[in-house]
């Protein structure tokens, strides 16, 4: 497989929630705002890049019967880089993801990237491995935080978008989540199910 | 009166899956069986209690003392994916019937990240040893009871027409959807409870 498909097929063909569906809980979770989503991305991808880079240097070395404890250690310690770093420097970022910093640890995109990619691949195809799965998780973060940031809050990055309007609050509530995924999901098969019968 | 307040916001008012968020991924996976619902709900109740005292004895006793805070996700992680194979181990050569319920399940526990959760919540919230508790007992009821109902309702959908692209996963996030709005209703009785006080 060529490099640039490597990458690109963590978007569309495998993307983790939409396709795998792993890593629903930060999804449903703080796709309240457009900022939110995009520091979860950021954090995610981060933590995704390191943790294949570094099992895919290890792999020939790990034991097979300790390499699970591994990995989540490995990983683990990624995510408290993330969760100081975060807490330093954007503390109000900080408070808004709240527990789902520590959580990406139990993204299972994370531990299943490890064990189904980076330790059987070279060093490079699990960067780009890890690149493109972060950024399609990020894209689907991206798309269903729009979503619910402007109609359950009639805002876009903080900015009230019409003035006067009454948002639909129940979109930033849990059902909205629920709702919004679901549907992109509906549209994503269908568009899936039309390129076939093609 | 705390406690009954605390037990009807983490199942009904605050349940873990439809308004936390936590521990959709084996709500989603483990709800087309009424039977493996049951048996996943058991065992998460069995492992989030465990796992909730052990890890808040261990902040309290350990990291707190030792001003090793940072540590937290790590020693956590660690420390609930061990408990989750020593139980599969005791329950496998001391309950075999037990084993053979909860087995299977167990292994995928470790990355239901209900149970990081709410080791994670207890510490946040500053619960007492108590308090810690019931709200871990009460927290994974809350998800067992959503997971339950959720297969009572997928298992309708297997004999019913539902258009293609929306089968599976998509018809069930929108049911949690609907789910999470009828939860929603129950907004206010803490405030109500604690009024009663």
């Amino acid at each position: 497989m060529s490099y640039w498909k490597e990458f690109i097929k963590g978007v569309w063909e495998h993307n983790p929630q939409l396709v795998v569906g792993l890593g629903f809980c930060p999804t449903l979770a703080i796709t309240t705002s457009l900022s939110n989503a995009l520091w979860m991305t950021l954090s995610t991808a981060f933590v995704l890049v390191c943790s294949n880079v570094l099992i895919s240097l290890i792999r020939g070395i790990a034991h097979s019967h300790l390499r699970i404890p591994l990995y989540i250690t490995i990983i683990a310690t990624f995510v408290t880089i993330v969760d100081l770093s975060l807490n330093a420097y954007q503390p109000a970022v900080y408070r808004s993801l709240g527990i789902f910093i520590p959580l990406i640890v139990v993204n299972c995109i994370t531990l299943g990237r490890a064990e189904e990619f980076a330790q059987k691949n070279s060093v490079i195809r699990s960067l780009l491995d890890g690149a493109g799965m972060g950024l399609g998780f990020g894209l689907t973060l991206i798309v269903l935080s729009f979503f619910r940031e402007v109609l359950g809050a009639n805002q876009l990055f903080g900015y009230t978008l019409i003035r006067g309007m009454e948002p639909a609050a129940v979109m930033i509530l849990a059902p909205g989540a629920f709702f919004t995924l679901g549907l992109m999901l509906w549209a994503m098969n269908t568009i899936n199910s039309r390129r076939r019968s093609k | 009166m705390e406690y009954v307040v605390l037990v009807i916001t983490a199942i009904l008012i605050k349940n873990i899956l439809l308004a936390e968020y936590l521990g959709n991924c084996p709500f989603i996976g483990t709800s087309k069986k009424m039977s493996t619902a049951i048996g996943m709900g058991m065992a998460v109740i069995f492992t989030i209690a465990l796992a909730g005292a052990l890890t808040w004895a261990i902040q309290k006793y350990a990291l707190n003392p030792l001003n090793l805070g940072y540590l937290q996700t790590i020693v956590f992680i660690l420390v609930i994916a061990a408990l989750v194979q020593l139980v599969e181990f005791f329950l496998k050569k001391s309950v075999p019937p037990l084993y053979k319920a909860l087995g299977i399940f167990l292994p995928l526990i470790t990355t239901n990240c209900a149970v990081l959760g709410i080791a994670v919540l207890n510490i946040r919230r500053d619960y007492n040893f108590l308090e810690m508790l019931v709200f871990s007992i009460a927290g994974s009821t809350g998800f067992s009871l959503a997971l339950i109902l959720m297969t009572g309702i997928r298992e309708r959908y297997e004999i019913t027409d539902i258009p293609r692209p929306l089968q599976g996963t998509a018809i069930s996030l929108i049911t949690a959807g609907l789910m999470a709005m009828a939860f929603l209703g129950f907004s206010g009785v803490d405030t109500a409870l604690k009024a009663l006080q």
